[in-house]
């Protein structure tokens, strides 16, 4: 029992408290880039969490039985980085042959995901915090959510933000960095949410 | 040909700034600028990262084969990143612990994969260097003045130094996540005034 109540709150900490983008800073570039719709910022999102989830249990299981097991913490980077970026390929390939009409609408942003921070942070901050098997496959898929949560969120303000008046200087980036700040802002809110 | 490298140096500097031009490495940009300390020490980690890796590329640039030059590409980058983080965790403790992960992160920058694609494995070694060069002192600079901008109103100091006296009330905001994200949009405007008046 004491194990579930860890993971719930695991993953309602990565969900609203730590969330990647708006707390942690990571997964920014796709945060900017993927923002202009909802609908691709969603398709975004999703393949982001499916990807995430399958990271903390692949680099859980790499970290555990091989760099830990052998002494070798120096390859952490490297082999990190390996794992995720044939994962992605991975995933790319199933989905092609099991569902091309979710590897149309995914299109580019699948391969981008490999140099998203947000995936390679996860896989880190895993052996960082010492979680195990059960809490790090939670722990991706909390952060998925998170990330899809805020790029969603964006991407709705943003929708708006076409018919707004902003000035001259701040169009593009400046107003969307000036917008992150204040749904920043609105998640510090969840803060003192709960505490583990 | 110094013409050429001139040119190539002064590139990154204002003119393709990886921050206020390209918007690419947003992340550390963002997250390790609470205080001028940390935004030095990024900038000078990604800055070396950036110039081993390009020397390294430009002069292999010819072995690589095409298929697989991105995981070679970041295979180069994540040795280079591994040796920083050892480096800095042994000679500069402190400096290691409060950039933490965005030291590895440093594998995933935009920035460092997008110079090697355009520009290093396409050009000899000695413009990849001013190259990088150019774009490690563009991307430092714009940390240390955001990072300088943050510190002053969050903590009143600049370096750990006092610079606004006790009569100031720091505004604690500037150097939670919340402030980061608008005085980078704040100053990205600026420099689009700038950048307006000077055409």
């Amino acid at each position: 029992m004491e194990e579930l109540r860890v993971v719930i709150l695991v993953f309602i900490s990565t969900v609203l408290i730590n969330n990647f983008i708006l707390v942690k800073f990571l997964g920014i570039c796709p945060f900017l880039g993927v923002s202009k719709q909802v609908e691709t910022a969603f398709s975004m999102g999703m393949a982001t969490t499916f990807v995430m989830t399958l990271t903390a249990a692949a680099t859980w299981l790499i970290n555990t039985y091989i760099l830990e097991y052998f002494n070798l913490p120096f390859l952490r980077y490297v082999s990190f980085i390996i794992v995720i970026a044939s994962l992605v390929q991975f995933v790319e390939m199933f989905i092609k042959k099991s569902s091309p009409v979710l590897y149309k609408a995914l299109g580019i942003y699948l391969p981008l995901i490999t140099t998203n921070c947000a995936i390679l942070g996860l896989a880190l901050l895993i052996p960082l915090n010492g979680y195990n098997f059960i809490t790090s496959v939670v722990f991706g898929l909390g952060a998925g959510i998170g990330f899809t949560l805020a790029i969603v969120l964006m991407a709705g303000l943003r929708e708006s933000l076409e018919f707004g008046d902003v000035p001259e200087s701040l169009k593009g980036v400046p107003i969307t960095l000036i917008l992150a700040g204040i749904m920043a802002m609105a998640f510090m809110g969840f803060s003192g949410l709960i505490s583990i | 040909m110094l013409k050429r490298i001139l040119y190539d140096f002064k590139n990154g500097l204002w003119r393709e700034n990886p921050i206020i031009v390209l918007v690419i490495g947003m992340c550390p940009t963002l997250a390790v600028t609470n205080t001028v300390q940390n935004g030095l020490a990024m900038g000078i980690a990604t800055s070396f990262v950036l110039l081993s890796s390009e020397i390294v590329i430009s002069l292999f640039k010819k072995f690589i084969p095409n298929n697989v030059r991105i995981p070679s590409f970041i295979l180069i980058i994540a040795t280079f990143v591994t040796f920083t983080d050892f480096f800095l965790k042994a000679f500069f403790p402190d400096i290691a612990t409060s950039l933490s992960l965005f030291i590895p992160l440093i594998v995933v920058n935009c920035l460092i994969l997008g110079r090697q694609e355009a520009f290093a494995s396409k050009n000899p070694t000695r413009r990849a260097i001013a190259d990088a060069l150019g774009m490690g002192i563009g991307f430092t600079w714009v940390l240390v003045l955001l990072s300088a901008v943050r510190e002053l109103l969050g903590m009143g100091s600049i370096f750990g130094l006092t610079i606004l006296g006790s009569w100031y009330q720091p505004m604690v905001i500037m150097i939670l996540p919340a402030g980061a994200f608008i005085s980078l949009g704040v100053l990205v405007g600026f420099m689009n005034v700038l950048k307006r008046r000077g055409n």
